[in-house]
């Protein structure tokens, strides 16, 4: 019997599995193997060590995509709360508006957030005409506002494209979490802070951790976001990979960039990981 | 009498089978009906019936029953490279000069026969045995064009003559420029007055020296994202093709075209066939149609790009007849260089200045002191922790 359901097992788990090695395991160790050696196939550490000269990028990289994350998870946060507390329709509505833009493809709300930005675009126009106001007041000399082309526009990008990532599975888990021990807390006396703070938080860290990580992950590795609204400073690790393999042709110096880029990826998951089993070992 | 009757028979035979073959008339090609033909085509670069203009491939497909599956690429390399991978199965490619040449020197391109493309007799004869191929044998053209500086009068007040205006602190924030190796370094080498082809590593040098210059002055590198910009009326200037200009200036008539004095790139894109094609005789059937008087003229109005077609030049149909950004007189007409295949050395080494070139400038204290801080909350809040759960411990 026990030897049977684990073949059922293994025959369920088979579609999967062969996805995985042929779409996950074999090209990451392909991605590997590019890596390390040049373009005639011998082994060698040059493409490694050439990315010394891309540690800015990459750092600057990191910094944007954690501050995207940090403010789609302020957005966020509240926003799944104030969710789990409504009715089962209001709810659902609220679903739905937040699913509402991603049926639009994301690079053409990424093109249309690059003419919203310009400086003749409908968003610049309207805030330089406040700044414009404000310019009449005496002793107020503002610059007028230019929005496109800088690092807060590609960071607002981010934002923008990847916050349903983060809302959805905070409020999942909210939704699931058991609403007796909130009234648990609330009768032992804990005012509202408290409740939130020793209650509601880490009760929500697993839904956190994983919408920390699919926002995270994207903004670090994008190009897109930063090619159409980024300037000339804003060039991230995500562009150089791009055109090593779309311009350049040089696929060994790409997947190096990709192995090492994977790697810290890894590493920044790794302890926002701990963080979350610490706290869970604490409260619970 | 009879034997009158019988040399008429004859001759009305002859007629029939013999003249059609001379005169060099349709072939057959009701067998390749059904069958399937990938053509890879730069993005907005063929007639697609938007507005109200030809479907060109629909057109096609209608005639011979033949089904086309159309993708686009953003650039040569791009093309290239999906080429060179492997996998993908193209019948008909429309790369650059310089590109045929590499993909010929690299035995990727097949030898078209001219028997299944009679209308290769348009094709300006200036067009024919340029460099790239100069026996005829692997291209037909399919437009031509050149490189020249598009600026807002709006906000240039004094036309630019030459690419120094790129370069012009005056405009700074307001410049856009090429968003691709090749292309930007040609208008910095033509600015220097280069060579565009040059293989000497120090000429590079110096043309990278003059577009880190640059760097600081530029609003962002650009391709196709230019047509929003420039209509939109948010950049001074930009280097680009003149055909795409005279598709911006039907949106903006502040916009302005002109072509350095210090000479500029020449370009013929041409329709190639990849050794790998699995429909060759298609593709050869699509080349002709593609040069066919009423398409060629559908294309050229719809691309805006020059037109090596002989026909469609004096056609009444034709919007651009004798434009004077398209077919310049031979007095403004600017020292014009074709890019070459740049061999591996050089390409490496251009490939690695512009990635230079693309994170100079990203001064990137900031993000240091934000991520340094970042790790002192995480070490100070790990700690806090940690001495926590030790009292707690202490407690029990």
């Amino acid at each position: 019997m026990k030897k049977k359901s684990s073949l059922m097992t293994h025959i369920a788990g088979s579609p999967y599995i062969i996805w995985a090695v042929l779409f996950i395991i074999v090209p990451l160790c392909m991605v590997a193997y590019y890596a390390f050696t040049d373009k005639s196939g011998n082994f060698t550490f040059d493409n490694m060590l050439s990315i010394g000269k891309y540690t800015d990028t990459i750092i600057l990289s990191i910094w944007l995509g954690l501050l995207a994350t940090v403010i789609s998870l302020v957005v966020a946060y509240p926003l799944a709360m104030i969710m789990a507390a409504k009715g089962p329709e209001k709810q659902s509505r609220m679903t739905m508006l937040i699913m509402l833009p991603m049926w639009m493809n994301f690079l053409l709300r990424t093109y249309s957030w690059m003419t919203i930005l310009e400086d003749n675009g409908l968003l610049t126009t309207g805030l330089n005409y406040i700044v414009d106001c404000l310019n009449t007041l005496p002793n107020v000399s503002l610059d007028p506002v230019h929005l496109i082309n800088t690092r807060g526009a590609v960071v607002l990008g981010m934002v923008y494209n990847f916050l349903p990532y983060m809302i959805l599975p905070i409020y999942t888990v909210m939704l699931k979490a058991d609403r007796s021990l909130v009234e648990a807390a609330q009768d032992l006396g804990g005012n509202k802070l408290d409740v939130f703070r020793n209650v509601t938080i880490p009760l929500s860290v697993p839904g956190i951790v994983s919408g920390f990580t699919m926002v995270f992950v994207p903004s670090v590795s994008t190009f897109f976001i930063s090619q159409k609204l980024g300037g000339t400073g804003t060039t991230l690790i995500g562009d150089i990979i791009e055109t090593q393999f779309q311009t350049a042709n040089n696929f060994n110096l790409g997947a190096s960039l990709s192995f090492v880029l994977m790697i810290l990826i890894f590493i920044c998951l790794a302890v926002m990981n701990k963080f979350s089993d610490d706290d869970g070992g604490v409260v619970i | 009498m009879k034997r009158f009757f019988s040399v008429i028979f004859t001759l009305i035979l002859l007629t029939l089978t013999v003249v059609p073959c001379l005169a060099g008339e349709k072939k057959d090609y009701s067998h390749l009906e059904g069958t399937t033909l990938n053509v890879y085509n730069w993005g907005e670069y063929i007639s697609d019936g938007s507005e109200g203009t030809l479907d060109v491939n629909k057109e096609f497909e209608k005639r011979y029953g033949i089904t086309i599956n159309y993708s686009n690429y953003e650039s040569n390399e791009n093309m290239y490279n999906k080429l060179q991978a492997g996998g993908a199965n193209y019948d008909v490619i429309i790369p650059s000069d310089y590109m045929i040449a590499k993909l010929i020197e690299e035995d990727m391109l097949a030898e078209l026969d001219f028997s299944n493309i009679p209308n290769y007799k348009y094709v300006l004869e200036k067009y024919r045995g340029l460099y790239y191929d100069p026996d005829n044998k692997y291209s037909v053209p399919y437009t031509v064009g050149m490189v020249g500086l598009i600026y807002n009068t709006k906000i240039v007040k004094e036309a630019p003559d030459s690419w120094s205006a790129l370069w012009d602190e005056r405009y700074a924030g307001e410049i856009l420029m090429f968003n691709n190796p090749r292309d930007a370094f040609g208008v910095a080498q033509c600015y220097l007055g280069q060579s565009i082809n040059t293989s000497n590593l120090k000429d590079w040098d110096k043309a990278i020296e003059v577009l880190k210059e640059q760097n600081h002055l530029v609003s962002s590198y650009v391709m196709d994202e230019i047509f929003n910009k420039m209509e939109n009326g948010e950049a001074a200037l930009a280097p680009y093709y003149a055909g795409d200009f005279l598709t911006m200036y039907d949106t903006n008539p502040d916009l302005a075209f002109v072509y350095p004095k210090e000479g500029t790139n020449f370009f013929v894109d041409a329709m190639c066939v990849p050794k790998t094609a699995e429909n060759k005789e298609a593709a050869e059937l699509y080349i002709n149609f593609m040069l066919e008087e009423k398409i060629a003229v559908a294309n050229a109005n719809y691309l805006c790009y020059a037109t090596p077609h002989s026909n469609v030049l004096e056609s009444d149909d034709y919007e651009l007849k004798g434009d004077p950004v398209l077919y310049p007189d031979e007095e403004n007409t600017p020292k014009t260089e074709m890019f070459h295949n740049l061999d591996y050395e050089t390409q490496n080494y251009m490939n690695m200045l512009w990635n230079e070139l693309k994170i100079e400038g990203n001064s990137n204290l900031d993000a240091y002191i934000g991520l340094s801080v970042t790790a002192v909350l995480i070490i100070v809040y790990a700690l806090y922790k940690f001495i926590k759960k030790k009292k707690r411990e202490a407690m029990y």
